[in-house]
């Protein structure tokens, strides 16, 4: 339901309903520590981010009818077949394998941190360097609200 | 507490992965397709975590931990990207957004 909505609000309510059930799906795995971390990050970090980017972009009426006027209904069609199709598998499946049901034991915070700070400790240095180029990055790129034309472009307009 | 087989939450993983991918291949708008990709990554956490728990090892969540802070990079400098080009284009059709190509 996510990729059919027209206006960005209704798409993102859907996704929170999606990152939702991908935490219910962690939580049964036996991963608490991960759905936590799902919902806190993913359903309130970065739905925040995109509810904000959403309101400042002002994306209104003329966005909805453009993506309508793209999205025909043979567009989306066989797309959403194949997923039902998929949709239907897995259900079958699912009620197949509850028979055979059991108890799983959870993979506990303790050992996820000691193999985190143990043998990853280099790829957590590079995730910590991702996050600092992404904040580097994303500062930069939106410090300049001028308009930045190329020089071929300035002479026609008019600056402002 | 019921709970699932390894390959029940592949496929569902398999599913998220597909609906993104729909949803990259045939959206315009550049905040939909950013929303996809949100979804994709998802769903390859998803399938790193559904590993790790069949394996009893913590492996899994160690790298759903990495996918995490690497949507979070990626999401931070989309959107910067989006809101600079709503600045100077006033659009968000990919197909108006031409000036990459040469």
């Amino acid at each position: 339901m996510v990729i059919t909505r027209y206006r960005p609000i209704h798409a993102l309510l859907y996704l929170v309903v999606s990152f939702l059930a991908v935490a219910m799906i962690f939580l049964s795995l036996g991963a608490p520590f991960v759905a936590v971390l799902e919902i806190i990050i993913y359903a309130g970090a970065i739905i925040v981010l995109f509810i904000f980017v959403v309101m400042m972009l002002n994306l209104g009426k003329d966005t909805a009818l453009q993506e309508k006027e793209w999205l025909q209904p043979k567009v989306w069609l066989v797309p959403s077949l194949l997923s039902l199709v998929l949709l239907v598998e897995m259900v079958v499946l699912l009620l197949k394998g509850s028979e055979f049901s059991m108890q799983v034991p959870v993979v506990d915070p303790r050992k996820v941190s000691l193999s985190l700070y143990g043998q990853y400790i280099i790829a957590v240095e590079l995730a910590g360097f991702l996050l600092m180029a992404g904040i580097v990055g994303a500062a930069h790129i939106g410090k300049h609200t001028k308009r930045n034309l190329h020089r071929f472009l300035q002479e026609g307009e008019p600056e402002k | 507490m019921s709970s699932f087989n390894a390959n029940t939450v592949l496929i569902v993983a398999a599913v998220l992965f597909v609906l993104g991918l729909v949803g990259v291949l045939t959206r315009k708008n550049v905040v939909f397709m950013l929303i996809s990709v949100e979804v994709m990554l998802n769903a390859a956490g998803l399938a790193f975590v559904a590993a790790g728990s069949k394996w009893q090892q913590p492996d899994g969540q160690v790298m759903f931990l990495f996918i995490l802070a690497m949507a979070a990079a990626e999401v931070s400098v989309g959107l910067a990207l989006v809101l600079q080009i709503h600045h100077q284009h006033k659009t968000m059709d990919v197909e108006d957004l031409k000036e990459l190509k040469d």
